[in-house]
C-alpha cells in the first residue's frame, strides 16, 4: 500500500558498532576515546564476569546461591555500559544486571547475600550509587526517571542508568518512565538489552514497532540502536547519552541487541525455543572472542592475560561466596525491624513470637 | 486561629512543610495552577514555585515511581493521585516499590513519601473516584494509612506524614472537605500517627470509626442517648499502625463493640480491628462485636449510594443488637 502523505513515517535503522567480527575498527568515528590501559581494564572485566557467570550457574546447581539470572553474551552490552559512567552516576539494575552494580562498586559477596536472600545483600555501601536488581521489571525505570529529576533540581551534573530487557519495553512503565523524562528532559538513559526472548517469548511477538529504539520517537527523546555485542559501540553510545544528560539536553534510549548465551534462568530449556544453528550465529559475536582480537592486533592482549584472569576470578568468586555463606544468618525479628524506621507496637508484639 | 476547613487544613499543612523544609515536593496531576481538582493545592506554586510544586503528565505508576526515586535521593514528595481509583494504576510502585524500600535495601535506603488520595461516598463522584481501599493499603507490610475526620486532626496528621522517613497512605474523605470549619492553629503541629481520639465519652458500647463514619457514628449516638444508651465513639484516625490500646481500654468500660467502615464488609479495616479485639480483650466482651460496612458490591456510584453507605440507623440496629445480646 503507499504511503499516505498525512501518515507519521518511521525507518529501519542500522545499529551502531565499532569493530568488526574479526576485531577490525570499521566505523573509526566512533571509536571512543580510551588509552592501552583503559581498553585492558575493559576485557580484564568482560573475561572475570564470564567467569564469574560460569562458577555462579556452578554454585547455583549445588544449591550454593538462589536465583541467579545467567549474563554470558551480554557482558559488553552490561560492562561497556557501566564503564562509560562515573562513579557518581546511578545504577538502577533489571533483574540480570548484578554485573553493572558490583562493577559500579557493590561487594561481590553482597550480590551472592542478596542471591541466598539475605537482606545484607542489599544493603549498599555509602558513596556506592546502585539499588538493587528490580524482579517488576519495568518498576526500576521510574526510579530512574525520578533519581534523575532529583540530579537536575539539585543542579547536579549527575545521569541515571537503567536497565531492562526487550520483555520489559512492553511495561506500562517503560513508556510512563520515558514520557516523563521527555517532558521533564531529564539526564536519564534507559538501556534494552534486547536479547532476543523475554523468557522463551521471541522479539517478534513482543512488539511490532520497528525496532525498541523507536519507541522514544514517541517520548520525545533521543532513540538509538547498538550492536550490543560491540563493546566499543556501546561505551561510545552510553558516553555520548550521558554527555547529554549532563548537558541538559535530556535523556536517551539504548538499544543493545545481544544475546544471552545461557537460559533465562537456571530452569528453562532453550532447546525448545532456539534453534542450534541461532545459537551457532550469535556465538560468531561473542564480545569477548571479537574484543579480544582487536587487542591481541594491538599486542594488547594474549591468551595468557585470558588464562590469568580466569585464575584470578575463580578464586575471587571462592572467597566471596565463602564471605557470604560466612555471614550471620538473618532473621525475622531483624525482618519486622526493617518494615518501619520505628518498629510499631503491634510488629513489636509480632517480634516477641519469634524471640 | 483560624477557622478553616478540611481542604484549607491539609493545604496548610503542606504550606507549613514546603515552608520548613526545602527537600518537599509536591506533585501530581493538575496540582500546579490550578491547585488540584478539589483546589487543595492551590497557591502553592504560586507562593513556592514550580520547581517545588509541579504538575506531571497524567501516569498514576510514574507519579509514584518518581516519588520513590525521588525518595531514594533525600527529597520528601508529596504525591497527589486525582482519585483514590487510580491507584490501582500505582499500586507496584506504591505498595511494592515504596513499601518493601527499606527491606529491599536492607535499611539504606527508604521512601519519606506522602501518597495523597480523596476517597469516600455520598457525594455523586464518577465511577471509581469515591471507593474506600484503605484495606488494600494496610494489608501492604510497609505502609502506614492515615484517614482523618477533621480539619484539626487533617493538618496535624498531615505534617507528621510529611516528617515520617516511612511511605504514608493519607486518604481524605471527599465528603469532608468542606463539611464543616473548625479552629486550626496557623503555624505547625503535629497529631501523632498511630493515636486514636475518644471523640465521645460512654460506658454501654463502643463505636469505632474513622473518617466520615467517625460523624455518622457521632449521630447515631445522639439518637442512641435518647434511647438511653450511651456510646462511646472512638475515631481512629490512623489504620496502621493501630491504635489497639484505646480501643481495648473502651471496651474494658463498655464491654460491647461496633466497627464501622464504609468500605466492603469482608476482610477489611474492620475485620482485622475485630481480630484485634479477639485477642486482646474476649474475655471483656458481653456480646460479640458487629461490624455496620457496606455490601461486598462494587460501589455503586451516584445513583444509590446513600442507601448502600452505612447511614446511623444501620448503626443504632446494631448497636441494639449488641446491647440486647
Amino acid at each position: 500500500m503507499s504511503k499516505l502523505p498525512y501518515e507519521v513515517q518511521s525507518e529501519p535503522v542500522q545499529p551502531l558498532s565499532v569493530l568488526s567480527l574479526e576485531g577490525d575498527v570499521v566505523n573509526p568515528d566512533f571509536m571512543p576515546k580510551l588509552s592501552d590501559e583503559q581498553l585492558k581494564e575493559i576485557m580484564y572485566r568482560m573475561v572475570f564476569t564470564r567467569t564469574w557467570d560460569e562458577r555462579a550457574v556452578n554454585l547455583g546447581r549445588q544449591g550454593r546461591l538462589g536465583f541467579y539470572a545467567p549474563v554470558s553474551g551480554q557482558e559488553a552490552s552490561m560492562i561497556g555500559s557501566e564503564y562509560a559512567l562515573n562513579k557518581d552516576d546511578f545504577v538502577c539494575p533489571g533483574y540480570r544486571d548484578m554485573p553493572q552494580i558490583v562493577w559500579h562498586g557493590l561487594p561481590l559477596y553482597q550480590a551472592f547475600l542478596y542471591s541466598r536472600g539475605h537482606q545484607h545483600g542489599g544493603q549498599i555501601p555509602e558513596g556506592v550509587n546502585v539499588l538493587m536488581p528490580q524482579i517488576i521489571i519495568g518498576a526500576q525505570i521510574l526510579h530512574a526517571t525520578g533519581i534523575a529529576m532529583a540530579f537536575k533540581k539539585k543542579g547536579e551534573k549527575r545521569v541515571a542508568i537503567t536497565y531492562t530487557g526487550d520483555g520489559g519495553s512492553s511495561e506500562g512503565d517503560f513508556y510512563e518512565g520515558m514520557n516523563f523524562a521527555g517532558a521533564f528532559k531529564l539526564p536519564v538513559i534507559y538501556v534494552v538489552q534486547n536479547n532476543g526472548y523475554a523468557i522463551t517469548t521471541p522479539f517478534e511477538k513482543q512488539t511490532a514497532a520497528l525496532s525498541i529504539a523507536h519507541k522514544a520517537v514517541a517520548a520525545g527523546i533521543r532513540g538509538v540502536q547498538v550492536d550490543g555485542m560491540d563493546v566499543l559501540a556501546v561505551i561510545k553510545a552510553v558516553s555520548d547519552a550521558a554527555e547529554r544528560g549532563r548537558s541538559g539536553e535530556g535523556a536517551t534510549l539504548i538499544e543493545m541487541l545481544t544475546y544471552r548465551f545461557r537460559p533465562h534462568s537456571m530452569s528453562d530449556d532453550t532447546s525448545k525455543y532456539r534453534t542450534k544453528d541461532e545459537e551457532s550465529e550469535w556465538a560468531l559475536k561473542d564480545p569477548l572472542t571479537r574484543f579480544g582480537k582487536y587487542l591481541e592486533k594491538k599486542g594488547l592482549w594474549t591468551d595468557e592475560d585470558t588464562a590469568r584472569v580466569k585464575e584470578e576470578a575463580k578464586a575471587a568468586v571462592n572467597e566471596q561466596i565463602k564471605k557470604a555463606e560466612a555471614a550471620e544468618k538473618m532473621t525475622v525479628a531483624g525482618l519486622i525491624d526493617s518494615m518501619f524506621e520505628h518498629t510499631p507496637a503491634h510488629l513489636e508484639e509480632q517480634k516477641a513470637d519469634f524471640q | 486561629m483560624a477557622q478553616m476547613n478540611m481542604k484549607e487544613a491539609i493545604r496548610d499543612a503542606m504550606r507549613a512543610e514546603l515552608k520548613n523544609d526545602p527537600n518537599v515536593l509536591v506533585f501530581g496531576e493538575d496540582v500546579g495552577k490550578v491547585g488540584g481538582v478539589f483546589r487543595a493545592t492551590e497557591g502553592l506554586q504560586g507562593e513556592f514555585g514550580a520547581e517545588r510544586v509541579f504538575d506531571t503528565p497524567l501516569a498514576e505508576s510514574a507519579i509514584a515511581g518518581l516519588a520513590v526515586g525521588m525518595g531514594t535521593q533525600g527529597f520528601r514528595p508529596i504525591a497527589e493521585i486525582q482519585f483514590v481509583g487510580f491507584i490501582y494504576e500505582a499500586l507496584d510502585q506504591m505498595f511494592v516499590q515504596a513499601a518493601r524500600m527499606r527491606f529491599r535495601s536492607g535499611g539504606r535506603y527508604h521512601a519519606p513519601i506522602v501518597f495523597r488520595t480523596p476517597f469516600g461516598g455520598g457525594v455523586k463522584a464518577a465511577e471509581l473516584h469515591t471507593d474506600s481501599l484503605e484495606g488494600l493499603a494496610i494489608q501492604t507490610p510497609g505502609m502506614k494509612v492515615i484517614v482523618p475526620s477533621n480539619p484539626y486532626d487533617a493538618k496535624g496528621l498531615l505534617i507528621s506524614a510529611i516528617r515520617d522517613n516511612d511511605p504514608v497512605f493519607f486518604m481524605e474523605h471527599l465528603n469532608l472537605y468542606h463539611a464543616f470549619r473548625q479552629e486550626v492553629p496557623e503555624d505547625a503541629y503535629t497529631v501523632p500517627i498511630g493515636k486514636a481520639n475518644v471523640v465521645r465519652e460512654g460506658s454501654d458500647v463502643t463505636i469505632i470509626a474513622y473518617g466520615l463514619m467517625v460523624h455518622t457514628a457521632l449521630k447515631a449516638a445522639d439518637e442512641l442517648e435518647k434511647k438511653g444508651v450511651k456510646a462511646e465513639v472512638i475515631d481512629l484516625r490512623t489504620l496502621m499502625p493501630l491504635d489497639i490500646d484505646t480501643i481495648v481500654a473502651s471496651i474494658q468500660k463498655t464491654n460491647r463493640a461496633i466497627v464501622v467502615q464504609e468500605a466492603q464488609k469482608t476482610s477489611g479495616a474492620a475485620a482485622e480491628i475485630i481480630a484485634q479485639i479477639n485477642e486482646k480483650a474476649i474475655l471483656h466482651l458481653e456480646a460479640p462485636v458487629l461490624r455496620v460496612a457496606g455490601p461486598d458490591t462494587v460501589y455503586p456510584f451516584a445513583q444509590i449510594e446513600d442507601a448502600w453507605l452505612p447511614g446511623p440507623a444501620r448503626i443504632m440496629a446494631a448497636a441494639d443488637k449488641v446491647v440486647n445480646f
